[in-house]
This record gives C-alpha cells, sequence and structure tokens, in this order.
C-alpha cells in the first residue's frame, strides 16, 4: 500500500511537472518585474502593442551574447509595428554572479539596449511560461485584454552566424501576426544555457 | 651581419607559422563533425552501454559533472561502457578553449565537436524531450534509449549504468 501511494505520488508529481509552462494558444501569463531603469514592468502595461516578443536571456550565456545584436535589431524593426522585445534574465545570480541585477545594468547600457530588459527575482515568472534555457522566446499577440502565445522557440536557425541565417523562424511568425495570418511553425528549437537555479 | 638579419627573420616567420595554431590536414585529436556524422555514434548496435554527454566549456553545470563522467569512463572501461563527450563550443574556439580545458582536465574520455548550426532539426533527432539545455545525456544500449536534460552527480550515473 505505502509503495502504492510512493507510486502515485511520484506520478502525480511528473504530471505536474510537465502541466508546467504555456503552450502555443494559451494565454501568456502575465508579470511584474523590475526593468533596469528600477521602474516595475507587466505585460499589461503594453497596452498600446499588439503583441511581444518575450525572450528569456541574460548577460553570461554565450548563446545569448551571440543572439544579442539580433535582439537589438528585432526589437528597432518590430517595437514600431507593435510587437516590443521584453527581456527577462530568469538567472539566480548566486548562482552565476554575472547575472546579477546590478550587472544587468551595466549590459543594457553598454550595449545600448532599447526594450526593457527585466529581472525575475525570485524566479516565479520562468516557470510559469516553462522556458527552460537562454535565449527561449515566447512571440505573444494582444487579443482583447488577454495575450496569446502564438510562437516558442527559438530566433532563426544559426546561432554562430547571423549572416548565415537561412530560416528567421521568429521574424517570419511575426510577419505573419502583422499580416493577420498564423505562422507556419509555432515551435523551433536551439541549445542554449540551462537556467541557473540554487540546487 | 645582413644575412643573419635575413636569415633570424626567414627563423622567425616559420617559427610564426608554425605555432599559429593551423591545424594539421590529417586526423584531429577531437573530430569535428556536423549531425550526420554524429548520428553513427548514436546508433551503435552492440553490448556496450553508451553515455553520450553534450557539454560546453562555457557551461558550469557541465563543467561540474565532467569529472564523473571521466571518473565513470575510465572505472567501467571493461563494463562494457563507453562515455562519449560531444563538445558544443563555438568551433573559433577549438584551439583556444577546447584543447586546453581538456588537457588541463586531464579527459581521456572520447571527445567530439558537433558544429551543425540547424540545432532545429537535430536537437528533436537525439531527443523528441530535449528542450534544447546542456548538460544533456543520451544513455543506450543497442535499441535500449533514454534521455536526461540535467546533470548528474557520480553516484546517480554510477547507479543508472549498473541498472541499465
Amino acid at each position: 500500500m505505502k509503495t502504492l501511494l510512493i507510486t502515485l505520488t511520484i506520478a502525480l508529481a511528473s504530471l505536474s511537472a510537465l502541466a508546467q509552462g504555456v503552450k502555443v494558444g494559451d494565454k501568456a501569463p502575465d508579470f511584474n518585474l523590475k526593468n533596469v531603469d528600477g521602474k516595475m514592468v507587466a505585460l499589461s502595461d503594453y497596452k498600446d502593442a499588439k503583441g511581444a516578443v518575450v525572450i528569456f536571456t541574460c548577460n553570461h550565456c554565450p548563446y545569448a551574447q551571440a543572439y544579442e545584436q539580433r535582439i537589438i535589431d528585432l526589437h528597432k524593426t518590430y517595437a514600431a509595428k507593435g510587437y516590443p522585445v521584453i527581456a527577462i534574465n530568469p538567472n539566480d545570480p548566486a548562482v552565476q554572479p554575472q547575472d546579477s541585477y546590478e550587472l544587468m545594468q551595466q549590459r543594457a547600457k553598454d550595449k545600448g539596449y532599447s526594450f526593457a530588459y527585466l529581472f525575475d527575482e525570485g524566479q516565479l515568472v520562468y516557470p510559469k511560461y516553462g522556458a527552460t534555457k537562454t535565449p527561449h522566446v515566447y512571440l505573444i499577440q494582444k487579443r482583447g485584454a488577454d495575450f496569446m502565445v502564438e510562437y516558442i522557440g527559438t530566433i532563426d536557425d544559426n546561432y554562430k552566424d547571423a549572416a548565415a541565417v537561412k530560416e528567421k523562424y521568429l521574424a517570419d511568425a511575426i510577419d505573419a501576426l502583422i499580416k493577420g495570418d498564423k505562422p507556419t511553425l509555432v515551435n523551433t528549437k536551439a541549445i542554449g544555457c540551462s537556467i541557473k537555479v540554487k540546487k | 651581419m645582413k644575412r643573419f638579419v635575413i636569415y633570424m627573420l626567414l627563423v622567425a616567420a616559420v617559427a610564426a607559422s608554425c605555432t599559429r595554431g593551423e591545424r594539421p590536414t590529417g586526423e584531429l585529436a577531437v573530430p569535428i563533425v556536423d549531425y550526420s556524422g554524429l548520428e553513427p555514434y548514436l546508433n551503435k548496435s552492440n553490448d556496450t552501454t553508451y553515455i553520450v554527454n553534450f557539454w560546453a566549456t562555457w557551461c558550469t553545470p557541465c563543467v561540474e559533472e565532467l569529472p564523473y563522467l571521466e571518473k565513470l569512463s575510465r572505472e567501467y572501461s571493461n563494463g562494457p561502457v563507453k562515455v562519449l563527450l560531444v563538445n558544443l563550443d563555438f568551433p573559433k574556439y577549438y584551439d583556444s578553449r577546447l584543447l586546453p580545458f581538456l588537457k588541463e582536465h586531464d579527459i581521456t574520455a572520447q571527445v567530439i565537436m558537433l558544429d551543425d548550426s540547424d540545432t532545429n532539426t537535430w536537437i528533436n533527432k537525439i531527443s523528441p524531450e530535449w528542450q534544447g539545455s546542456i548538460p544533456a545525456t543520451v544513455i543506450y544500449r543497442g535499441t535500449k534509449r533514454q534521455f536526461f536534460e540535467r546533470a548528474f552527480t557520480y553516484e546517480e550515473l554510477v547507479e543508472i549504468v549498473e541498472e541499465f
């Protein structure tokens, strides 16, 4: 009996682990996080936006660094079209000191981020999205009062070399939404740095 | 004197060209492969238990796990257990980071570098469960196969290998 209970508990625990996070078609969880300028930023603050590109990213990860300029450029292109970038650092600075709030402020300043770069203090937001790595992109579209998830994955098909990109998965998905269509590809995968949590 | 200076310049030029890190055209100590080159390593049909670990030198949890995989590789070499370390550093750091790292950490397990930017295709081929974070490990023997997107301790690795 005891074994059965333990088995059931484990089964339930793994079920709830599977249920964590959003998938395409789900409502995007709201958040209220501190930006590098010291102000709090919530998804619901983006009242005039048509959607947003929520990117879990950070300072330290080489993949995040490889994509940094492309993220800056995406915001420049798509903020004016109603899809601003909202970057969120999900890492625990106690585990990854390069991803502290102060160093986020420094990086945003040095690289001239024109988008919000938010700190997931207490690491409560990334599990709601189900983010597993940096960078991890969630393209969301506003419908009524809600933001709905339309695309999850990576930015394009070449992390090493922006000039060698053949498939711009994310830009294509945003363009489709702007045209009133659905993205043709809604889930893509890339290597990234695991999100840093205390053991 | 003039001839001596020219001679010394020539010596310096030859020395510089040798130390510039140009790789020999023959077999590399660590082969660089794309996914099609990696695939055979993931599908060997014999009695060996293969532990294929995806890692990079910049990935802290990977680097912490590496000594355990190395230890397993040494202690279970007659297991038969074979550890394969698939490196995901950027290829431009092959000479400056990967090779010095392997030397410094005295890695004797087999290492290959995977250089294939089309991650959206090959990640799912390795495992549909894989979200894309590292470290990640495939353990297989024949057709039995398990995928893990996490880091292990040495005890955990031993337990998995013993029970596999």
